[in-house]
């Protein structure tokens, strides 16, 4: 996969949207341990120093945890990522009305052309 | 300690004042991005710090001692224009690096030369001028040096190229040393810079955290740059 970073946007946070998306996809499920930093910064060919800004943040937000010594792991606990993957949803949907509200479409309307697209 | 401390340094050719009282202090483990518009001293400064120029006056210490000798060991350093004698084959120069730095790894060099489809057979002179240059950075970072100074390292090199060679860098620092890139190509570059340093007439006018920047100007650092330095 290429990633593909916007130069007007802090790269970090960048990272920090693709990583939240890995864990709420599950390509990094519940006590995985993650790569390092390097092997990140290879992957998304960014700078060590931006992808640890990143990490830092992730565990923060207590989605990872550090196990001193061994390494960064995705957190034990499966409701944060649910609640991860709620609030991302929502932000998707947030700006898929706030689109169609521009275009004169309401929330009743715009669940019609939702319905009406074949996956 | 600082990697790189630069006091008060000034420089003039004549009564022409090049570099007027720059200071700026770099630690290790960064990638820092010296950008400014032509003229506007990045050469003239890098040439000081590797002792090619004499300051008029200030100081400049490289891992806390003057440039010299001993800072030229941990420097590893590419110029604007290549010195390389032009008659050698690529295996030629790669023994000549050998012959020079302690830390030059030449496995290194050949495995990245060869990445990049370049004969290491070849003489200089039968190649295009981009192929030199991409010899000449694949030397500079095969060393395994505390301070890489890379001036101008893309201008003549294709864009799919200048990606293969931003990961090169990205994927060949030492852990622990600093990379400091002169360009004026920053859209190409920037997404893999830690600090920018703006320079404009000699002066320094800016020293950030490039993400700190974008999130406080709401803009890339090639927007930013070119808001400062509208003509």
């Amino acid at each position: 996969m290429e990633f593909t970073f916007d130069n007007n946007i802090p790269i970090y946070i960048q990272l920090l949207d693709y990583m939240k998306i890995y864990l709420i996809s599950g390509v990094f499920k519940c006590g995985d341990k993650l790569p390092s930093v390097r092997e990140f910064a290879v992957t998304f060919k960014v700078n060590p120093n931006t992808m640890q800004k990143a990490l830092a943040e992730l565990e923060s937000m207590k989605l990872i945890y550090t196990e001193r010594t061994n390494g960064k792991y995705v957190t034990k606990d499966e409701k944060v990522i649910e609640k991860l993957k709620d609030e991302y949803a929502i932000t998707l949907a947030k700006s898929y009305f706030q689109g169609m509200k521009r275009i004169g479409l309401g929330k009743a309307d715009s669940i019609k052309y939702l319905e009406g697209i074949k996956e | 300690m600082k990697l790189l401390e630069i006091k008060h340094l000034n420089k003039s050719f004549g009564k022409k004042e090049i570099l007027k009282d720059v200071n700026l202090s770099l630690t290790g483990g960064k990638i820092i991005g010296l950008l400014g518009k032509n003229g506007a001293g990045k050469t003239t400064l890098i040439k000081i710090i590797n002792d090619l120029l004499t300051p008029t006056s200030g100081e400049v210490l490289v891992k806390g001692k003057k440039v010299g000798i001993e800072s030229k060991k941990v420097i590893s350093y590419l110029p604007e224009r290549t010195y390389l004698n032009k008659q050698m084959k690529v295996s030629e120069v790669i023994e000549y690096f050998k012959d020079f730095y302690d830390d030059f790894d030449a496995d290194k060099a050949k495995k990245l030369l060869n990445d990049l489809d370049l004969d290491i057979n070849e003489h200089l002179t039968k190649m295009s001028k981009g192929m030199q240059e991409k010899v000449q950075l694949v030397l500079v970072m095969s060393r395994a040096a505390d301070l890489y100074i890379l001036d101008e390292p893309l201008g003549g090199v294709d864009p799919a190229t200048r990606d293969y060679i931003l990961d090169t860098i990205l994927s060949n620092f030492n852990e622990g040393a600093s990379v400091i890139i002169s360009t004026h190509l920053i859209s190409d570059i920037e997404r893999i810079l830690d600090e920018v340093v703006f320079i404009d007439n000699g002066k320094i006018i800016l020293h950030s955290d490039s993400d700190e920047l974008r999130k406080k100007e709401n803009a890339s650092i090639d927007d930013i740059f070119r808001r400062m330095f509208k003509c």
